[in-house]
């Protein structure tokens, strides 16, 4: 996880922490079957999540291959699917996760600096 | 050689343009521009799929959520909620919100295969609509990702063997604005909603159907109280019954031309002439007849107020009311202009299903056209002919021609579609207009050649010979003067004949007169005649004694022989 800090770092762009970021944050993250696309979703969010979230985070992970109607009831389309449950405003980020700046920004983990500015 | 197995949708008409349905275990593109039908087409295909052909489908709506797709259908007769409650029909409402999803970085879309599958492993689909994918371009924007999961979507489907139709919006100069047309391949039908001299006329087209034959033209569809119907032209199917009950014109002297008996039943009848020949009339004679018999008549007016009809018709003596009152008469009236062909066509249909009436009346079916082009309102015509007959009701058309065209053509060019042609014609001549009436065609019947006059009076439609003679076709005041003459020549050949007849009398009796004289003459001239000859005798035999005494007296010698032979004779003849 060093290596994620110091490429913030690097990227040269101030990103600030979010005040929600002491909140308790319930996460579900929804795959299909246990291909190598989803394990690889399930490392990256657990990971994510610990290094960013410390104790305060609670993570779910659903097969909808297992269970299709949790699909339909959270309006699943795509796999990967990580949605922030907790805090409210729902959010709902698709795709892989391998990029944690952009997951961060998504979960409002991180405000890029120059959006907080304008 | 098996032939494409196909899947009818039971939507009216378009299993006959596509000869069968839609292909059975392969994905159908229906694309059309927004409100088009896309969705309503979707939706009862599933619906007839469930309700008529055993075939439980899966709806995804992309667009709408479950509870609004069963209330906008629910007016057509639809009981979605119904099919839901017996596991026949799942709709999954997929809801994708502009915005709401962020992406971050390679996704697929299995969470829509796993619902799908689901849902017809739920139920065990044979049919799934997918209305319409292209909401998924709004909410993701990796287009290339998009490609990819779509293409393997239409894959997917096929494996599964579901028939599966897809609506999609249609794009500027393409089938589909996201070019879904490259991935389903088998069958497109492109719906349109297309207007023309302001009138809105919605149209079906089968773009492609490969491996099977289909309808290429465009048909014109309308949405009415049973979903859907495609009505596509005649020829397609010329299968109809046709039966031989015959039914009466209504007036005795048509049906004696008929062959004896009137129009058969389910036939169509054209009547034409100008303006003011009484094919109003004839129609209301044929209706009146109709509902004596106790069965149901609808007429349609172009031209006419319902009142102004029944006033009309009542001047004839044919008072249509009490039919009315008794629910087996319907009068509609309309203005051609007043909406655009398609919805006509809407009303006829829907107003003949629900009223189920015999007869089928169309005051003037010319003003048709004013609603829009002429081919259109043949092929308008041709459909609702065939709609008619299918179900057996015997259409009346009325079609105004102008005085100076051809009479034995008639606007919109449907007399070839007609069974009964009569035409009714104003004759000119010694200064007044009289209508004469012809069969021009009667399918199937005896049909009289001869011209009729025809007369209305307070009593209905009258027709009566014409006179034709070396003169030409006298009617009116001229045939009535032509009978006078006639009459009067008749009177004076009769006179003429006792006159004659009285003088031979005469003659006969004068002459038995004379032959009585004669005969009385004749009497005593042969009385005198006998007379005579007695006096001769006795003269004679007088002389002989005479002369005998002399010559004794005399005392001659007897020439016995002369004397005894002369004697002798003479008394013989005596």
């Amino acid at each position: 996880m060093p290596q994620v800090k110091r490429a913030l770092a690097d990227s040269a762009r101030l990103l600030h922490r979010a005040s929600s970021r002491r909140k308790r944050f319930m996460l579900r993250l929804y795959v299909a079957g246990t291909t190598p696309r989803s394990m690889r979703a399930i490392e990256d969010a657990r990971r994510l999540c610990e290094e960013y979230l410390g104790e305060q985070f609670k993570l779910e992970v659903i097969d909808i291959c297992q269970r299709p109607t949790l699909a339909i009831d959270e309006q699943i389309i795509a796999v990967p699917t990580l949605v922030r449950r907790l805090p409210e405003p729902l959010r709902k980020l698709v795709g892989d996760l391998s990029n944690s700046e952009r997951v961060l920004i998504g979960l409002d983990l991180l405000v890029r600096e120059d959006q907080k500015l304008t | 050689m098996g032939a494409l197995p196909k899947a009818p949708t039971g939507i009216q008409g378009l299993d006959q343009i596509t000869e069968g349905g839609l292909p059975q275990g392969r994905p159908t593109l229906i694309c059309g521009c927004a409100g088009s039908g896309k969705t309503l087409f979707a939706l009862e295909f599933l619906v007839r799929g469930a309700t008529q052909y055993e075939e439980p489908g899966v709806y995804m709506a992309f667009e709408e959520t479950g509870e609004e797709l069963a209330q906008n259908v629910a007016s057509l007769g639809f009981e979605v909620n119904d099919l839901i409650a017996k596991k026949k029909v799942i709709i999954d409402h997929v809801q994708i919100a502009k915005g709401e999803i962020r992406e971050m970085g390679d996704y697929d879309l299995e969470g829509i295969f796993v619902r799908l599958g689901y849902a017809i492993d739920a139920i065990g689909a044979k049919r799934v609509a997918l209305d319409s994918l292209e909401t998924l371009f709004v909410g993701l924007t990796d287009t290339a990702i998009l490609r990819a999961e779509l293409s393997r979507l239409f894959h997917w489907l096929k494996e599964r063997g579901v028939t599966a139709v897809v609506t999609a919006e249609r794009g500027d100069g393409t089938l589909t604005r996201h070019g879904l047309e490259e991935y389903v391949s088998d069958c497109v039908i492109l719906l349109d909603n297309r207007i023309s001299n302001q009138f809105a006329t919605r149209r079906v087209r089968v773009v492609k159907y490969r491996g099977s034959r289909h309808g290429t033209d465009e048909y014109p569809f309308l949405i009415g109280a049973r979903g859907i119907s495609v009505m596509p032209i005649t020829s397609l199917g010329l299968t109809h019954g046709a039966s031989s009950e015959r039914i009466g014109t209504g007036v005795p002297r048509l049906d004696a031309m008929l062959g004896g008996k009137g129009y058969y039943r389910g036939s169509s009848i054209l009547v034409s002439g100008t303006a003011g020949t009484g094919k109003t009339s004839l129609s209301a004679h044929l209706v009146e007849a109709t509902c004596r018999r106790g069965e149901r008549c609808l007429i349609f007016l172009f031209e006419e107020s319902p009142s102004q009809l029944l006033r009309n018709m009542r001047s004839i003596g044919i008072d249509l009311e009490p039919w009315m009152r008794k629910g087996l008469l319907q009068l509609h009236a309309a203005r051609p202009t007043l909406y655009g062909l398609e919805s006509h066509l809407v009303t006829m249909h829907k107003v003949t299903e629900e009223f189920k009436p015999s007869v089928v009346v169309m005051d003037p079916v010319t003003n048709l056209s004013s609603g829009g082009t002429i081919t259109e309102a043949k092929s308008l015509l041709t459909r609702l002919i065939d709609f008619f007959k299918t179900n057996q009701i015997t259409t009346f058309f009325t079609s105004l021609t102008t005085g100076d065209q051809n009479q034995e053509s008639t606007d919109v060019g449907i007399s070839s579609l007609m069974d009964t042609w009569l035409l009714v014609r104003d004759i000119e001549s010694n200064g007044e207009r009289n209508r004469v009436l012809f069969v021009l065609k009667s399918r199937g019947m005896a049909h009289s050649n001869q011209v009729r006059e025809f007369r209305l009076t307070d009593r209905g439609i009258d027709l009566m010979d014409v006179y034709v003679g070396p003169g030409g076709v006298l009617t009116g005041t001229a045939r009535v003067a032509q009978h006078a003459r006639e009459a009067a020549e008749a009177l004076a050949r009769q006179e003429e004949f006792h006159a004659r007849k009285r003088q031979l009398d005469r003659d006969c009796i004068a002459l038995r007169a004379q032959m009585n004289t004669l005969r009385l003459d004749l009497e005593a001239a042969e009385e005198e005649l006998r007379k005579i000859a007695l006096r001769e005798n006795s003269r004679k035999e007088t002389e002989i004694e005479d002369r005998l005494v002399m010559a004794r007296a005399r005392q001659a010698d007897p020439v016995v022989n002369g004397v005894h032979r002369d004697r002798g004779r003479k008394r013989k003849e005596v």
